[in-house]
């Protein structure tokens, strides 16, 4: 596929726009529709697309899946983290009001960490599944 | 107006299952499954949903049709068709069907405001969470906040079934280089 000039000048205009809606459903899932689950889908829908049109080997040079994998579990230490942090500054797991001083900016900095958390772990995990299948279709 | 939207929807998704169920080319049945999660997408706009919505078009129509199709480089381009008639699996799909159906004639009607659901902790979170979390979504805060725990835990159940497939079959071609070569 990857001799089709078409494919290959719409995938290079098209990719930048997706990563960019990725970033914008991930940081405005607060105020609109969206946060991490969405967010995290759409941003490893860049990367298969671009693994479809110029092939698995080199989308595996821009995302290594060494760096994916930990990506991860990355995610989820993020989230339990900022769980593990309100415990410290004597809250309950996951209260995120003790994270500032006002409990509101407390809320919303808890849930735009959380929200990070999910949509690394979501994009990491969709694109090494995609490998995952890429990978064994070529052998 | 909505009624016909509704009505279309549901006309066209029951055209695509049987279409789904029908088909013996696989990459047909994978595009058609996606035009499937697409409808349903749409039918959750009109429910409202709009959230729920956004998922299943990104996550159903997008990802799982490409990893279908991932799939399908790993196996036959189409089914086998089916060594003899049996009406058995007919007869269970509509037995199951009818008993979904005799179950939603008790479910209360779609927005009523008496229907247990917005008697629970649905006006709690209406009420409160602008005071609260002060996040314009209440999706979103029920999502992260009030539900923070749920939500973790739908997160280590994604990581646990990425890294279930690495295990399985990611790096399966590796160790067996390795195994056949020392």
């Amino acid at each position: 596929m990857n001799d089709n000039i078409i494919l290959r000048v719409t995938a290079k205009i098209f990719i930048p726009c997706i990563l960019l809606f990725a970033f914008y459903v991930q940081f405005h899932g607060d105020f609109g529709p969206g946060g991490g689950f969405q967010a995290g889908v759409i941003f490893a829908a860049a990367f298969v697309l671009y693994a479809l049109i110029f092939g698995a080997e080199e989308a595996k040079r821009i995302a290594p899946p060494k760096v994916v994998q930990v990506g991860a579990a990355l995610g989820v230490l993020i989230f339990a983290g900022t769980g593990v942090a309100s415990l410290f500054l004597a809250g309950n797991f996951l209260d995120y009001n003790v994270l500032q001083h006002d409990p509101i900016h407390g809320q919303h900095l808890g849930i735009i960490l959380v929200e990070l958390g999910v949509g690394i772990t979501v994009a990491a995990v969709m694109i090494s599944v995609f490998f995952c299948f890429a990978g064994r279709g070529r052998s | 107006m909505i009624e016909i939207l509704d009505m279309s929807l549901l006309a066209l998704m029951a055209v695509l299952a049987v279409a789904i169920a029908r088909l013996r080319n696989l990459f047909a049945v994978v595009m058609v499954a996606g035009l499937f999660s697409l409808l349903s997408a749409a039918m959750f706009l009109v429910l409202d949903a709009v959230d729920v919505s956004f998922t299943e078009a990104a996550v159903g129509a997008g990802a799982s049709t490409v990893i279908l199709l991932a799939t399908l480089l790993l196996t036959e381009r189409r089914e086998k068709p089916p060594a003899r008639f049996s009406p058995w699996p007919f007869i269970i799909v509509v037995a199951t069907g009818a008993t979904l159906v005799y179950g939603t004639l008790d479910m209360p009607h779609y927005g009523d405001p008496a229907a247990p659901i917005h008697q629970h902790v649905a006006p709690r979170y209406i009420e409160k969470s602008p005071a609260e979390i002060g996040v314009p979504n209440m999706v979103t805060s029920v999502l992260a906040s009030y539900r923070g725990y749920d939500t973790l835990g739908e997160t280590t159940v994604i990581f646990t079934a990425g890294l279930g497939l690495l295990l399985l079959i990611g790096q399966s071609l590796r160790f067996r280089d390795k195994g056949e070569n020392p």
